[in-house]
């Protein structure tokens, strides 16, 4: 075993993972139109799990982290999220969405509003803190992604990597069990998706229950206890990362895997 | 083999200044004039550039004399004085039976001095005119410190320009005191329980989800109604002042009236108009698109004879509608959907994500509107709002053709006044319209665009 290897062990067995199921997702289908892009999902994620979700584009990796906070309704089957099921119902709806922390591929920062502000909007209107209490927490988060000092300053005027990093803390300042990553780190410059890809490391080191969607292959296997591969809507393979980089089963994930690693 | 396109730089170049074209009085005339035009480098430039020579040249020209003519009706050959009472013979040429030369024209000013009272009030009796003063006053005092950067009640300042400002003003205008039907009181006073009951219950969500959406609805509706019965105490009070007439109400004071009305009435219809029109409730969207391309689809014009002709027919007898009242809604109505439609473009120029990220946070939908989606399209479409309000601005004019003697009217019906009877009136007339509807717009403008700028400095 070389040095990186062991490293890489080593952080991994900080981070544990509970007995706790967080989300429970059964038999679950989703339709756009006729377009069947989500079939027979079934996945369940324990507290702190940090599971990286990959596979060729269109094969519905985003629509399954979308279904998990009802940004996208599922018509089929069962989501629980922390025991409470997904339905139409609007007030669980928005317990679950303040309980589960979501990061975007564009950011989607509010550009009229500073960064400090952006991440004390929902705490102060969501879970009616005080201006006070809600500052003092979004600098603490500011901090923990290591950009306190842009704190007043307006999207625009933030680097790529930076306005991702101010997203992350908009949504931990929601104190959230579970984030959702979707694509964090697929529209920023090569120099920045590292200083993103940190910020998740720690993350996960602290516990953070995590989905990520991305085709970041070293963060998988450096922070990743199970990787699923899904195409055509479906999840094909799930594994460990050791597993699944050195050992994969179907066909599917084998030409996936040396097409990403050609390149 | 060396390759031929290798290159390695021997020494830095340093900065240099910039051509003479490019900075100070030189740069900005070359910028702004010269470079249009003095590009003979080949046969389809040189044609440009000797066209647009010639187009300047007679640009110049014609504004000159435009200008000139200008400057000699309205000063050069205007009669400013009439010392000695004569009325109209001051502004007649010796033909008409006054004193000017036959090919006299110019502007008759002692004919707006000697109406004045006319076109700033309209015709309020002279002893009451210091209730539309004391309107007036409140309302430059409190506009020009909501505008005023310092202020540091302007928040409050505003809310009671919103608020407190047009009961009071509207008090002072028509003297109150007015006889009320009680079961007017009763019906309001019974909605307004019924549709508070409904948004505390809609936006709780113990009426299903469908109705969630519709809780801004009835919060608005039950504030209305809410608002409309307090005027409706406010109104039947006594204050012991002189009733006045809202048909003697003219002039300026009537233009703005309707104007500030209409602008701060239609921006919030507005706003719910489009958020209606793009919401998920077919029945929201159904109605609203109907009541936008209603309104869209039919000339002001003939909303004001509706209003001030046909809705009386309609209405049993006896149930009066004051008759500016109802021009003042048609308007309102009117330009609500013009400004529904500028609101939606801003709207629709918000991406997707940003509704994501809102609901993704826990906003929920009034929420992620409100501090999320609104003040970014609001910001967007600012243009096109102040657009709206300038065209509504001189839309007001139009509701002298119902007899509502705004500051067109006003002045239209002044120059036919026999005792100042000459050529010159309806020129001078128009001039002073032109000159009080520029200098209103041209400063909502200018104000626009101030805020334009401080919105995208404090943004960028």
């Amino acid at each position: 075993m070389n040095t990186s290897q062991a490293k890489k062990s080593n952080t991994r067995s900080k981070m544990k993972v509970s007995d706790e199921i967080v989300i429970e997702i059964s038999n679950m289908n989703k339709w756009f139109g006729h377009f069947h892009v989500l079939r027979d999902i079934d996945l369940v994620v324990n507290k702190g799990e940090r599971i990286v979700i990959c596979g060729p584009s269109g094969s519905g990796k985003s629509t399954l982290i979308r279904c998990i906070n009802r940004l996208e309704e599922h018509q089929k089957g069962i989501i629980k999220v922390d025991d409470v099921e997904l339905n139409d119902d609007v007030k669980k709806i928005d317990k679950i969405r303040s309980e589960v922390g979501m990061v975007f591929q564009s950011f989607n920062l509010f550009p009229h509003l500073s960064a400090l502000e952006n991440c004390t909007l929902a705490p102060v209107w969501v879970r009616k803190m005080s201006k006070k209490e809600a500052d003092e927490l979004a600098m603490k988060y500011l901090e923990i992604v290591k950009i306190p000092e842009q704190a007043l300053k307006y999207p625009g005027q933030l680097s790529g990597g930076q306005q991702q990093r101010v997203a992350i803390a908009r949504a931990l300042c929601m104190e959230p069990k579970i984030m959702l990553f979707d694509e964090p780190t697929s529209a920023l410059d090569p120099e920045m998706i590292k200083e993103v890809l940190d910020t998740m490391i720690e993350l996960a080191e602290d516990g953070m229950t995590m989905i990520v969607v991305t085709h970041e292959m070293g963060f998988a296997r450096k922070v990743a206890n199970r990787v699923i591969f899904m195409d055509e809507g479906q999840i094909i393979e799930q594994n460990s990362p050791n597993e699944f980089f050195n050992n994969p089963k179907s066909d599917r994930t084998k030409l996936f895997l040396s097409q990403i690693i050609d390149h | 083999m060396e390759s031929s396109y290798s290159f390695v730089r021997k020494s830095i170049v340093n900065e240099q200044p910039p051509p003479l074209t490019q900075v100070g009085i030189t740069g900005w005339l070359w910028r702004n004039l010269f470079s249009s035009m003095s590009n003979f480098s080949s046969i389809s430039s040189s044609i440009l550039s000797i066209l647009m020579i010639s187009l300047t040249i007679w640009l110049l020209y014609f504004c000159g004399g435009l200008i000139y003519s200008f400057i000699d009706f309205a000063i050069l050959s205007a009669v400013f004085a009439d010392p000695d009472g004569i009325k109209r013979k001051v502004c007649a040429t010796v033909k008409q039976g006054g004193e000017l030369p036959a090919d006299w024209y110019g502007a008759c000013w002692p004919f707006i001095f000697a109406k004045k009272k006319f076109l700033i009030y309209g015709r309020i009796p002279t002893e009451e005119l210091w209730r539309a003063n004391l309107v007036y006053a409140a309302l430059v005092i409190g506009m020009g410190y909501v505008m005023w950067e310092k202020g540091k009640a302007r928040k409050w300042v505003g809310l009671c320009m919103l608020t407190v400002f047009p009961v009071v003003s509207l008090i002072l205008l028509t003297g109150a005191n007015f006889d009320i039907n009680t079961s007017l009181f009763i019906w309001t006073g019974i909605l307004f329980i019924i549709s508070y009951i409904l948004g505390f219950l809609s936006a709780r969500n113990y009426l299903g989800e469908i109705l969630e959406q519709f809780s801004i609805l009835f919060n608005f509706i039950s504030i209305i109604l809410f608002s409309f019965f307090i005027l409706l105490v406010l109104f039947a009070f006594d204050y012991g002042l002189a009733p006045i007439d809202t048909l003697d109400w003219g002039g300026l004071l009537l233009t703005l009236l309707i104007a500030i009305t209409g602008i701060v009435a239609s921006l919030p219809f507005g706003v719910l108009l489009a958020l209606g029109r793009r919401s998920d409730m077919p029945i929201a969207r159904l109605l609203c698109t109907m009541f936008i391309e209603f309104w869209r689809g039919i000339p002001l014009i003939t909303v004001l004879f509706a209003a001030s002709v046909l809705i009386p027919l309609f209405l049993p007898s006896g149930a009066d509608v004051d008759k500016l009242l109802r021009a003042v809604i048609g308007i309102i109505l009117f330009s609500s959907a013009y400004m529904a439609e500028v609101i939606r473009g801003g709207l629709q120029a918000i991406p997707r994500g940003q509704y994501e990220s809102a609901s993704a946070v826990g906003l929920s939908y009034s929420q992620s509107m409100r501090f999320i989606i609104l003040p970014q399209a609001l910001t967007h479409v600012l243009p096109g709002i102040v657009n709206t309000f300038i065209g509504l601005f001189k839309d007001t004019t139009l509701v002298s053709i119902i007899g509502i003697f705004e500051v067109m009217g006003i002045l239209r019906s002044a120059s036919q006044d026999a005792n100042w009877g000459s050529h010159v009136q309806h020129s001078t007339s128009y001039l002073v319209a032109a000159t009080v509807f520029f200098i209103f717009c041209f400063g909502m403008s200018r104000y626009s665009i101030f805020i334009e700028n401080k919105l995208s400095r404090e943004n960028k």
